[in-house]
């Protein structure tokens, strides 16, 4: 229990000493930064308090379906017959391929997962243009992940206030119970996510056999290790710091961003300035401005990474929206209209404050831009994928020696030729040869059928190289001739072909 | 020093080491107590590691560790465990002649796959990588073969060479016709005018064929046949095709002539496994097929 009794003591708050929090705080607010300010911080730690509302729903279900995906999808079965695995979704490294339900991927076909990442990140993109950082809310797995540790801290250690207050006090024996039972959930959990990663790498009923037996081999341990160990770290000990320190896509978003992307925003045409509910009414008797934020906090106070979002957009926020919800809720509370914290864009505060009327604006040139190489990049890859040959050629022409003088005077050129079968059933090909018509091709080891035609078996899901010889009986050698190879399937006419050249002295 | 009251550094409420360097101050924060007894348990793991493992160099040798570990054995290990992972194969290209190998895909697929790497080792450094042969090295994927190219010929000049000592090895070579004063230098020239023509070459300006073809069928017609097609039994090359081992111009046929010709192809047998015997004679085969 060492390393339990380790990871404990990161649950310790830092002990900041007040000066340094001062200057922090002083800094942070915008206020005139001190000269010597210190470049360290030490981190503090954040209590999230439990929200209930529209955005925690759609939390929960984005964290259901997601993980349920991901827990669940290696145990679903598909059939391809006898000649490959039935597993739906499976990395075949000792094949090397990759099934994907109706498709196979060979590794030569290695950019359809260029592909998928070139739309992966433009679909980022648009998300980005359309509503912020949606992924980073909702979707990644880090916010996953953390979202469901929080969720289990708040089952054993309490919600923010109970948890912050057993934290400060001197430490008892009831303490260490509830954080070691804490600590024991999240490594099941972390164990548990490591082991369905390796279940996408073998057939998952077998392997899950194998590694409650001890039978699997010590890589899928291994991996197992390395992934509890990561969502431990990243999930339990990390979380927000991953987001603030370690992710590139918040600085690329930056970058990325405009005026018109929704946003969780503090309406604060309507929210200043902030007073307590009794003052407010008493100012808006007297005709001075009062705004609707009570200045409850419980904006900053439920979120995960800390943020207060009153002080505008900010590099952590990551708009899971739980602000929202914990706005709403103390706007019902206290009778007034829910929204002070909205999706909403800067340009419609300043709209409303002019008095006009807010607008979204969702076509814009960059989504239009965003979506048009969408489609075409899906486009292409469902055509490619949809149109793509089931068997393949592919010719080396030997290097040493570049031709063959025969002793009749005759040049030989020698090639390897590697036949593709991507079908899952043993396929007959006929190779042909065009381009010089005085010459004779020749297998290396396979003799040719009764009617002179060069025939060749390729086994289901397999390539097979042939020696092939290709032998020019002109009158004039050539010095380089272009030259086609040509691949028939015999039972379904369809055709590979592949160029090459004929060398002469 | 050591002994000053250290300053509390107002910013952080840190203590200080005392240490100053205009105007820097360097906080005294000291390793976590955990990963200071972690840094002790590396050294007492280190002092185990040394009886364990071979550790402390010796004047002529080294400490060995108890447990008899050694770099070299593991090595050994490694090389049986690839050689147990090649076995079943290894083991039925043994057992089956070269015929059966290559008749059989898989068995073919993997003798050529074994033979590619024997033959950069082993042949590559006369016969060119890819078999293409230079002067005075027979290129293999040609149709011309001195001792015969047909599977059981190939695998009989791989394994007893030619003039290599090995008592099944090829005999025979080409006298020193000149060295030797066995042919004057002016019938030497006549005869080589003559050999250029056998395969359609044009000979010198004033040569002397009739002479040349006389002294041919004294001397040479032996080995080379009278109409010059060659003798697989003794290595003599037919000397009617396009093919020249040495070259065909003039001055190297009377070199050729004048002081003989003797290649040297070593016998493998008994320095190379069977395995790989056969895997080179079918490699070999498939660079242009062998003789029908």
């Amino acid at each position: 229990m060492t390393a339990l009794a380790l990871s404990m003591m990161l649950d310790r708050a830092v002990s900041e000493a007040p000066g340094l929090a001062r200057l922090v705080a002083k800094a942070e607010v915008g206020g005139e930064p001190p000269d010597d300010i210190p470049l360290y911080a030490p981190r503090r730690k954040i209590y999230p308090q439990r929200t209930h509302g529209t955005f925690r729903r759609i939390k929960w279900a984005v964290l259901v379906v997601t993980l349920g995906i991901y827990y669940l999808l290696p145990f679903v079965r598909w059939n391809r017959g006898l000649n490959a695995p039935s597993q739906a979704v499976l990395v075949d490294f000792p094949a090397r391929r990759f099934f994907f339900f109706f498709i196979e991927i060979w590794p030569q076909e290695v950019y359809y997962l260029t592909g998928l990442l070139i739309l992966a990140s433009i679909v980022l993109f648009l998300s980005n243009a359309v509503a912020g950082r949606v992924w980073c809310g909702y979707l990644c797995p880090q916010t996953v992940w953390t979202d469901l540790f929080f969720a289990i801290e708040r089952l054993v250690e309490g919600d923010r206030r109970e948890h912050m207050l057993r934290d400060q006090r001197k430490w008892t024996l009831e303490t260490y119970a509830r954080k070691g039972v804490k600590h024991i959930l999240w490594l099941i959990v972390a164990w548990w996510t490591g082991g369905a990663w390796v279940l996408y790498f073998a057939d998952a009923p077998t392997l899950v056999k194998h590694l409650a037996t001890l039978q699997a081999p010590f890589i899928a341990y291994l991996w197992i290790g390395i992934l509890t160990f990561t969502t431990y770290t990243l999930a339990g000990h990390m979380r927000e710091q991953v987001c603030l320190y370690m992710c590139p896509w918040l600085r690329i978003q930056a970058a990325l961003t405009d005026e018109y992307a929704l946003n969780v925003t503090y309406r604060y045409d309507r929210g200043e300035p902030r007073c307590a509910a009794a003052k407010a009414q008493e100012l808006r008797a007297q005709g001075k401005p009062a705004g609707d934020c009570v200045n409850c906090k419980q904006c900053v106070r439920v979120c995960p990474t800390g943020v207060d979002i009153r002080n505008g957009a900010d590099l952590g926020c990551i708009q899971c929206g739980l602000c929202i919800d914990a706005c709403n809720a103390m706007m019902t509370k206290i009778g007034r209209a829910t929204g002070l914290i909205a999706y909403d864009t800067d340009i419609n505060i300043k709209r409303r404050m002019e008095g006009k009327q807010p607008f979204v604006k969702l076509v814009r040139l960059r989504t239009a831009l965003y979506a048009a190489v969408i489609a075409i990049a899906g486009g292409m890859m469902i055509y490619t994928l949809a149109t793509r040959d089931s068997e393949g050629i592919n010719v080396i022409h030997d290097r040493n020696p570049m031709y063959v003088r025969l002793s009749d005077g005759a040049v030989r050129n020698g090639y390897a030729i590697r036949i593709v079968n991507k079908q899952l059933r043993k396929r007959d090909f006929i190779l042909a040869f065009d381009g010089m018509p005085a010459s004779l091709i020749d297998f290396v080891g396979v003799p040719p059928r009764e009617d002179g035609q060069l025939l060749i078996d390729v086994g289901p899901d397999q390539t097979r190289e042939v020696r092939v010889l290709v032998t020019d009986y002109g009158d004039t050698p050539p010095a380089s001739t272009a030259i086609v190879f040509r691949l028939t399937d015999v039972a379904t006419g369809e055709q590979a072909e592949a160029r090459d050249h004929f060398f002469g002295p | 020093m050591a002994d000053e009251p250290k300053e509390i550094d107002a910013l952080t409420g840190t203590a200080t080491t005392g240490h100053e360097w205009d105007g820097l101050r360097e906080l005294n924060t000291p390793l976590p107590r955990w990963w200071l007894w972690l840094f002790y348990a590396t050294i007492v793991w280190a002092i185990g590691y040394w009886v364990v493992y071979p550790a402390w160099p010796l004047i002529s040798s080294s400490t060995q560790g108890v447990f008899g570990w050694h770099s070299r054995d593991a090595v050994v290990d490694d090389l049986d465990a690839l050689k147990a992972s090649r076995g079943p194969m290894v083991g039925k290209l043994a057992a089956a002649s070269v015929a059966e190998i290559v008749a059989d895909p898989q068995l073919l697929d993997f003798a050529r796959a074994q033979g590619r790497v024997a033959f950069a080792d082993n042949c590559a450094a006369c016969h060119g990588a890819g078999g293409g042969g230079a002067k005075g090295y027979p290129n293999l994927n040609d149709d011309d073969w001195l001792w015969g190219g047909k599977l059981a010929d190939i695998e009989n000049t791989i394994r007893h060479g030619a003039r290599s000592g090995d008592d099944k090895g090829h005999q025979g070579s080409m006298p020193a016709f000149g060295r030797d004063n066995i042919l004057k230098p002016n019938e030497i020239s006549a005869v080589a005018d003559y050999a250029r023509t056998l395969s359609g070459l044009p000979a010198e300006q004033g040569a002397d064929l009739a002479l040349g073809k006389k002294v041919f069928a004294d001397n040479c017609a032996a080995c080379h046949g009278p109409d010059g097609k060659g003798n697989r039994e003794v290595g003599a090359p037919n000397l009617t095709d396009q093919i020249w081992l040495y070259g065909p111009d003039k001055q190297t046929i009377v070199q050729g002539i004048t002081n003989g010709r003797g290649g040297v192809m070593p016998a493998w047998q008994g320095r190379l496994d069977e395995s790989t015997l056969k895997s080179l004679v079918v490699y070999v085969w498939t660079f242009g097929g062998g003789e029908k």
